[in-house]
């Protein structure tokens, strides 16, 4: 073999080599990401991680701006915000707890909590925030799990009835409706008129089946109805088989917008905001969303009509940005620390300001009540009530949505009837539970 | 004084300088696993651990989201085959499935034919080939939104025929309706295919057969077709299987509803993973379709090597 045949083969092979070398390098970079908690460093600082997907979903910087000040008034604690998609956090969030590599403090959503107390990764509040110093009786909810608390929610997203004003008035309603027969009337009014729109629109998607919980449950929350019995599935009591009758009255009534099946929560926004639907139950969130998309719309912000009897507080569903702490965490006492800061009066404040949400401290007040008609609307509903949303700190909160939605397709397709959905819903439920 | 033995030099390194033939062959050897290796790790840790794990995952119960998994032996697999919406679901992907395929190679052959006629010039039938070829250039989320935007209660398909129909949302329609998407979606695979197909068919086998006498018909069954029929058999093998796992399509426009009509294998698993968080069950049925995709996958393995 020539020296240069030889030195080309050596070439050759070197090359193959360190290919090898780089894709197992690479390999390895990929299988060897930093997970874990927060750390001690030497001097006796602490880092803490926070994983959660609210900082995307605020103005850029104001959520980091927030955090900058809790660590100038605890020196020695350094925030590392892992912030992501919600998408992305769960996933996160559920891999680590099997990992056991769960960040320090989590944002968590309700629908989470049982299954994580459950594998035992996130840690009783309770003591630890009185460790911190800070009174719970000041905070709106708490998440509980076998008397527990495991969630607290930071701010709240509420979900009340909001109605076009001008397709009322030309229905001839005056008012938005307080009670079940009244919306019933009016949503018969509104479909009736000449044109497409229809009175009511209810998603039951199955692929997102939240409409469930806010389109669904919260006719039997308003009106101080439950839908679990001691914290079993209690779906074919009085309260939950009136609101899905007076559901299915509506759908046999034809006054729900088409397509329901697969509608989901922007399509039941996007029918509302075209004016194509008098009324929706919707979470307040979308108010901005409503308004820049059809800035001619008139429309009104009411609490979710009760049983025509039905006298006492009325209960609004909700979604939360909730907090919790990873039972790994070395550092719980500055975790702690973390959550009574976002828990205060002056910062639940500034966060549910910032993120157009409701407090989740009873003593704070958000900015844009003062500034806002609707919002202000929106917070003395708010206040008048109670945040119920039964879903949270349920197992497989999302299945439970999704099982009892089959069943009411079923029945709303002329499959079966209201009480033997509620009843199969109740068997599967009880299977879950 | 004792003799030292000497092992003879081998000739041909004398002669030519080279490494005996038997080092030469093992550094050949070397160097071409070598070059292989990245491949072969990629693919063992790609392909070969996740499917073993998931495997092992259908065997215990509490995986993943729990340190405490046991083995269960076939517990999962009576679990899921006695779950009568795992055979629903079954049902729907084949009625999905065959439907979807026989209608691609229907209409996928109907275009090539069409545009691989002598009257149609050469800019027109790449017009034509751009033009029918757009919705594969679509990702399935795209054709779903467009899809659930023109057939909603409010769309353009019910304003135009003047009727309020809920093609997705009705339990009598929905199954055809993301079928009818998914037709839409994946023909042209077939046109181009065929197309290339056609165009490769000698011209002498249709003049042969026209100085026989045979009519145009004739030479489509007995000419066209068996010239063809290598390229139809891997479509439609290929087609099956790509289809019988369609997920993104179905999830984003029906999400598996109205009730359960549009259930499909792929939904019923996602389901059991990402909402139900059994990542055992889920496994196990991810395994029944790795069984059923394995039938197709041999007789298109076995196809390709006859044809080879």
């Amino acid at each position: 073999m020539s020296t240069h045949r030889r030195m080309r083969h050596r070439a050759t092979l070197f090359t193959g080599i360190a290919t090898t070398a780089v894709s197992i390098l690479a390999l390895t970079a990929c299988g060897s990401g930093s997970s874990g908690s927060g750390s001690d460093a030497a001097d006796g600082d602490v880092t803490i991680e926070f994983a959660q997907w609210w900082e995307p979903e605020l103005p850029d910087g104001e959520f980091r701006a927030l955090i900058d000040t809790f660590e100038e008034e605890n020196p020695g604690i350094t925030v590392d915000l892992v912030s992501g998609p919600y998408a992305s956090t769960k996933e996160q969030l559920f891999a680590g707890a099997a990992s056991g590599t769960m960040p320090d403090v989590v944002g968590l959503d309700g629908a989470w909590v049982s299954d994580f107390a459950e594998q035992g990764v996130i840690a009783d509040l309770t003591p630890l925030l009185e460790e911190a110093g800070f009174d719970d009786s000041q905070l709106v909810s708490q998440v509980k799990v076998d008397d527990s608390t495991y969630m607290v929610p930071v701010v709240n997203f509420v979900y009340p009835m909001f109605t076009n004003d001008e397709l009322l008035a030309e229905a001839g309603v005056d008012a938005p409706p307080e009670t079940r027969s009244e919306f019933a009337d009016a949503a018969k009014s509104i479909s009736d008129l000449d044109g497409d729109a229809a009175g009511w629109v209810l998603p039951l998607s199955l692929e997102a089946p939240n409409g469930v919980q806010n389109d669904v449950m919260s006719w039997a929350w308003a009106s101080g109805g439950t839908m679990l019995d001691d914290g079993q599935p209690d779906l074919t009591n009085d309260d939950v088989t009136s609101a899905v009758e007076f559901i299915g009255g509506m759908w046999d009534d034809d006054v729900i917008a088409p397509g329901s099946f697969t509608m989901k929560e922007q399509d039941k926004v996007e029918e509302f905001t075209n004016g194509r639907v008098g009324m929706m139950i919707d979470s307040l969130a979308h108010i901005n969303l409503i308004r820049e998309s059809n800035p001619d719309l008139a429309f009104s912000i009411s609490a979710v009509p009760a049983a025509d009897d039905y006298t006492g507080e009325r209960g609004i569903p909700y979604a939360s940005w909730g907090i919790g702490i990873s039972e790994n965490s070395e550092n719980k006492d500055a975790a702690a620390k973390l959550v009574s800061f976002l828990m205060s009066e002056e910062t639940n404040s500034e966060l549910s300001t910032m993120a157009n949400a409701f407090p989740g401290n009873t003593e704070s007040v958000p900015a844009f009540v003062e500034d806002d008609d609707l919002f202000k609307d929106a917070f003395d509903i708010y206040q008048a009530g109670y945040p119920a949303n039964e879903f949270v700190g349920l197992p497989v909160a999302e299945e439970l949505m999704r099982q009892l939605g089959a069943q009411l397709q079923s029945a709303f397709d002329g499959q079966q009837s209201l009480s033997e959905a509620l009843e199969k819903a109740q068997t599967e439920w009880e299977g879950e539970f | 004084m004792s003799l030292r033995t000497l092992t003879p030099p081998d000739p041909e390194t004398l002669v030519t300088g080279a490494l005996p033939r038997k080092r030469r062959r093992l550094r050949r050897a070397g160097e071409s696993y070598g070059f292989l290796a990245p491949t072969l790790i990629l693919l063992f840790v790609l392909m070969i651990v996740p499917i073993v794990m998931v495997i092992g995952y259908s065997f215990q119960d509490n995986v993943i989201l729990r340190s405490s998994s046991e083995f269960t032996g076939t517990a999962n697999y009576v679990t899921v085959l006695t779950d009568p919406a795992f055979w629903k679901a079954t049902g729907n992907t084949v009625f999905f499935s065959t439907v979807s395929v026989a209608v691609h190679l229907v209409l996928g052959l109907t275009f090539a034919l069409l545009l691989n006629s002598p009257l149609i010039s050469v800019t027109s039938r790449a017009v034509f080939r751009a033009l029918y070829a757009l919705p594969w250039l679509f990702t399935a989320a795209v054709i779903a939104v467009l899809w659930r935007m023109v057939l909603s209660p409010n769309g353009i398909v019910n304003f135009l025929l003047n009727t309020d129909v809920e093609w997705l949302a009705d339990p009598q329609l929905a199954l055809g309706t993301v079928t009818f998407i998914n037709i839409w979606a994946g023909y042209p695979f077939f046109m181009v295919s065929l197309l290339a197909g056609l165009q490769g068919i000698p011209q002498d086998l249709h003049e042969a057969a026209s100085i026989d006498g045979a009519s145009q018909v004739q030479r489509f069954w007995n000419v066209t077709i068996p010239q063809l029929r290598p390229i139809i058999i891997s479509l439609l093998l290929l087609d099956l299987i790509w289809t019988s796992q369609q997920f993104a399509l179905i999830w984003l426009t029906t999400g598996g509803g109205p009730i359960d009509v549009t259930e499909m294998l792929s939904t019923y698993t996602y389901k059991l993973a990402f909402a139900n968080y059994d990542f055992s069950l889920a496994a196990t049925a991810a395994v029944l379709i790795l069984l059923m995709s394995l039938v197709l996958a041999v007789l298109y393995v076995r196809h390709q090597k006859a044809r080879d």
